[in-house]
């Protein structure tokens, strides 16, 4: 424990050093949010339908991306190798790299609510229940950041992972197209992707007032998701390396 | 009898095909320095990585602090320095050792003597990325010497270091290894075997020989530590 807390704070201390990550993380995503609302100006009821998945989309993809980058930098620097040598356990390690982007992440969640429901004007049922599911993205984001980076040898690398787990979430997660209108296969790769479930509660939190049945299921299926990433990101380090 | 604190026998390491360690004796005593010094490419690295646990080994068996290299119980007890200097940028100086510390349940006072053994309590709040090669070195020494460990094996430390430094360095490591630590310092500069008690040299991943600088001058009949390693090398080319 003392050495996920203190991995939480070194990595929470690197990302205050550099404003400009802290500005992007905690900024962009509302500003995409902005961005996208007036892209529909004509059309307000557009923007009302997909506005809340795209409150879990934007900080899934951002934290994903801060995620993976960071650790790669960690695997190349040497700094790895060194952890090794030290009483830190694995777990510990990614546990603190889990927690300081969760922490960045509810900070982040609730400015992008905040500017969704009282600036933009996005009409849900229950408020709390949108802050808990966008949390939970960017934490998934997070997450996967940590898994992928394991596969990938430099930044330049983990960059290019980014379209390649996000965009296919994207086009699969029911947004643009209803899943049960889409082609029987591409319909069966949805169930096991992650955001399928996030778009999922989002769109219920449209009509729902608090946790529905499905919101339930969808919470648990994020959590799972989220658990199985942090257990296999772990496991992905190796204390000896050829 | 000599109380070995590093023994390696028939050590083997394949990286990919290429043999790196065909099978590699060596004993090393506690309480000295031992330079362990050959060409860039030898397998220094590689050797250093095996004795902290961290590198992939094919056979053979080491033991450091009569441990299999790398137990959980010789974290904290041997202190590896990688030839690269594994600091955060992007963290300060005292808050690269508050880490590290933390990791290792060492005290500030621990942190401020490190501080102190590498000469860098003025430049404690400057961020790392700002420091100079060197100066970034002597923050990734003093992460290895925060639990006073018993064995430091130090890859390269002294590369890129002025003069002064370097003569200050090896006083800390002359210091340490009268106080019963035990250090294997890599290098590729022969005259730093002058400073050591022992040497091992090493050329294609073999250890050519492990002898007091003294003698390693007196076998050769050279006056030099460069022309006595050159004479070792000729030697075992022609045999």
């Amino acid at each position: 424990m003392t050495g996920t807390l203190a991995t939480a704070r070194r990595v929470l201390q690197q990302l205050s050093h550099d404003r400009r990550s802290v500005a992007v993380i905690l900024i962009l995503p509302s500003a995409l949010l902005v961005l996208f609302r007036y892209v529909f100006d004509g059309d307000q009821q557009v923007f009302n339908r997909v506005g809340p998945q795209m409150l879990g989309i934007f900080p899934f993809t951002v934290m994903f991306l801060v995620t993976s980058v960071t650790m790669v930098r960690e695997r190349t620097s040497g700094t790895l190798e060194r952890l090794m040598t030290t009483p830190l356990r694995r777990g510990e390690l990614i546990g603190g790299y889990a927690l300081a982007f969760a922490a960045a992440a509810l900070v982040q969640s609730f400015i992008s609510v905040i500017v969704a429901i009282w600036w933009l004007d996005l009409g849900v049922e229950s408020s709390w229940a949108v802050v808990l599911f966008t949390v939970l993205d960017a934490v998934l984001g997070t997450a996967l950041g940590l898994f992928f980076s394991a596969f990938a040898r430099t930044e330049f690398q983990a960059v290019q992972f980014m379209p390649a787990v996000v965009i296919p979430q994207l086009l699969l997660c029911g947004l643009f197209v209803a899943r049960d209108q889409m082609a029987p296969v591409l319909e069966w790769i949805s169930v096991v992707m992650p955001l399928t479930w996030a778009t999922d509660a989002f769109t219920e939190s449209l009509t729902a007032s608090g946790l529905n049945g499905a919101m339930w299921r969808d919470l648990a299926i994020l959590v799972g998701f989220v658990i199985a990433a942090v257990a296999g990101a772990s496991l992905t380090l190796r204390r000896r390396t050829p | 009898m000599l109380n070995i604190s590093i023994e390696v026998t028939d050590l083997r390491v394949v990286r990919g095909s290429t043999v790196v360690l065909p099978g590699l004796d060596l004993s090393v005593r506690a309480g000295s320095i031992t330079g362990l010094l050959g060409p860039s490419g030898c397998g220094k690295t590689t050797l250093i990585r095996c004795l902290a646990g961290v590198q992939d080994v094919e056979s053979g068996t080491v033991n450091v602090l009569g441990e299999p290299a790398g137990n959980p119980t010789n974290r904290g007890r041997v202190a590896y320095v990688t030839q690269a200097d594994s600091v955060y940028p992007d963290l300060t100086v005292r808050q690269n050792l508050d880490y590290f510390g933390a990791l290792y349940g060492a005290d500030a006072a621990a942190i401020d003597q490190a501080l102190a053994d590498v000469g860098l309590v003025d430049l404690s709040a400057r961020l790392a990325a700002d420091l100079s090669g060197g100066q970034r070195a002597r923050v990734s020494l003093a992460a290895g010497l925060l639990t006073d460990p018993e064995v430091l094996l130090l890859d390269e430390p002294t590369v890129g270091l002025d003069p002064v430094l370097r003569r200050d360095l090896w006083a800390l490591f002359a210091e340490l290894a009268a106080a019963g630590r035990t250090l294997l310092v890599s290098s590729h500069v022969m005259d730093e075997a002058g400073r050591c008690d022992e040497v091992l040299l090493m050329r294609s991943g073999k250890i050519l020989a492990q002898t007091t600088p003294a003698e390693l001058l007196t076998r050769t009949g050279r006056d030099d530590l460069e022309s006595a390693f050159l004479a070792i090398v000729e030697a075992e080319e022609a045999a």
